[in-house]
């Protein structure tokens, strides 16, 4: 188990007494590409600000490259944030940069580069999202999916070795959506990413994912490859992956009786 | 009973909101010393302070200094010591009401505007999105502003004062016949050196309030638009409480320091 890049140990956080995660157990090993499922506000984006350590667990630990973020100064973990990427659920571009400036922010903070390098690795960016000669605009002059895409060309950007998508096809087109899929699909085969994919979209699940995991209740109830994800006899796991509307996760629900 | 309890929460959350606004206070002052500094910023944001607000500033000094005028011309007029007019108007500008009604315009148009644009930042996440470009927002956001204000906020003063002066000028000159030069002559003479360091000092200060107030109520947004809407009123009213009371307080140093 020592490979692996992502290591979250029984992590607890609540929000004023609202209990968010309860235990969290997860070992992401380097290249694989991980999804995470679980029903709307179960906490997958909570999870995911733990690992970039912009939230931090009031018990457990989060290791990335073997190193507790609970115990580095701000200074290493931004060192780890720089060979990380993350997509927000919302994009959350900056909206008084324009969408060059946006995708190039990591580097011209950060990087001693030349104005031409700097332009070339945003066009280079932006066209691996499908989206060209759009670096003058704003992103207010975006749709949403093309917020979407901006984002995911931010994080590229920087060239990462992890990189976390929350909800990366919601809100776009099915055919964009596919080729999202198909971006994240590269990046593992080709330069060997590691990704931690949050989704509720199960077919997009089954084709990226080395593993599929699902936190329900704040806890990871359940992780397997998609074979055995969709040959599961865990009555709430198969709830969720076929999306039915009577089951263990609604039976407490009044409503749906 | 009840008043107690509601008593005990306002304290508390007095004392919380002191404890985090000298928090934020602490590490911007540590990150503006750090490098890299953020010179171009900076200076883009002393534009959007100090710039856009001469306008407003200009009217507001303008008004004040004819309002004045008039106010202590008919004291003056009573009393018949007409001449008393301009050295009068220039010390009430110079030591209060210019950096005081400067502060107070700045806190409404600058100040609200800060505590927008950050918390619409912190609800829609672009804050936590700083934070994973391994980028402190604290030194993107607040030092930037920080830096522009305490700068800005004593040279929109200056100029405050001198254009409230000229509105004192147009009515000793052109309604109650004091001649130009003397009018200058009697303002100028009765101004002493401390008049305008103890007023242009405090507005120090107060930029950096304006600042940190609007900074801290930006960051500390809860819920969405709506709670974007709460925040900028309670910077507002926050920072034009703590002006007045720090001015009250800054008066009596002053009184005594320099008597
Ligand atoms: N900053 C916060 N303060 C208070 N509560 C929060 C905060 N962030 C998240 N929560 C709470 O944590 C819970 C999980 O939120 P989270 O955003 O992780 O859900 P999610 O699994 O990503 O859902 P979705 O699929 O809809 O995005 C929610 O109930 C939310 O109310
Ligand atoms: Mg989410």
């Amino acid at each position: 188990m020592n490979d692996s890049i992502i290591d979250l140990k029984d992590l607890f956080k609540s929000f004023n007494s609202h209990k968010v995660l309860d235990g969290i157990n997860l070992a992401i090993e380097k290249g694989t590409t991980v999804v995470v499922i679980g029903r709307s506000g179960c906490g997958k984006s909570v999870m995911l600000k733990h690992i970039m350590g912009i939230l931090q667990p009031d018990k457990g630990q989060v290791l990335v490259n073997g190193r507790d973020l609970g115990e580095l100064n701000e200074k290493e973990i931004n060192g780890i944030r720089m060979k990380m990427g993350m997509v927000f659920q919302g994009g959350a571009l900056f909206d008084s940069l324009t969408v060059g400036e946006n995708v190039g922010f990591g580097l011209i903070e950060h990087a001693d580069i030349t104005h031409k390098e700097l332009f070339e690795r945003i066009e280079e960016s932006l066209y691996m999202v499908g989206l060209c000669g759009i670096a003058n605009l704003m992103p207010s002059e975006l749709s949403g999916g093309m917020k979407k895409r901006v984002a995911l060309a931010r994080a590229l950007c920087m060239k990462p070795d992890i990189i976390l998508y929350d909800e990366p096809t919601t809100g776009v087109d099915p055919i964009t959506a596919d080729s999202i899929n198909d971006l994240i699909k590269s990046l593992h085969d080709k330069i060997k990413v590691t990704s931690i994919v949050v989704t509720h979209d199960m077919k997009s699940a089954y084709k990226v994912a080395d593993k599929i995991a699902m936190l329900y209740q704040g806890k990871i109830i359940f992780q397997g490859s998609p074979k055995e994800v969709q040959e599961t006899d865990h009555p709430i796991v198969h709830q969720f992956i076929n999306g039915l509307a009577h089951g263990p996760i609604t039976e407490t629900i009044d409503c749906f009786r | 009973m009840q008043f107690f309890i509601r008593l005990g929460k306002k304290t508390l959350s007095f004392f919380s909101f002191l404890g985090g606004l000298s928090n934020l206070a602490l590490q911007t002052v540590y990150w503006s010393f750090l490098p890299p500094y953020q010179k171009r910023r900076v200076v883009e944001e002393a534009k959007k302070a100090g710039l856009d607000s001469l306008y407003i500033v200009s009217l507001i000094a303008l008004f004040l200094g004819v309002i004045l005028a008039f106010q202590i011309a008919y004291i003056m007029q009573r009393l018949g010591s007409e001449l008393y007019i301009a050295s009068i108007v220039t010390l009430a500008l110079v030591r209060e009401l210019g950096p005081v009604i400067t502060s107070l315009v700045v806190a409404g148009r600058v100040g609200a505007a800060i505590a927008a644009e950050i918390g619409s930042m912190q609800v829609t996440e672009q804050v936590d999105a700083l934070e994973t470009l391994a980028t402190n927002p604290i030194k993107y956001l607040v030092v930037p502003r920080f830096l522009a204000l305490t700068l800005m906020l004593p040279v929109l003063t200056l100029y405050a004062d001198i254009i409230g002066i000229m509105g004192g000028w147009l009515i000793c000159v052109f309604k109650l016949g004091i001649s130009s030069s003397l009018y200058f002559k009697i303002a100028f003479d009765s101004m002493l050196f401390k008049d305008l360091f103890t007023g242009l000092s405090k507005t120090v200060f107060f930029g950096m309030l304006i600042a940190l107030v609007s900074c801290y109520e930006g960051f500390n947004v809860e819920g969405g638009a709506e709670g974007v809407g709460r925040a900028t009123t309670k910077a507002v009213v926050t920072t034009f409480i703590l002006i007045i009371a720090s001015d009250c307080f800054f008066t009596a140093l002053f009184y005594f320091i320099f008597p």
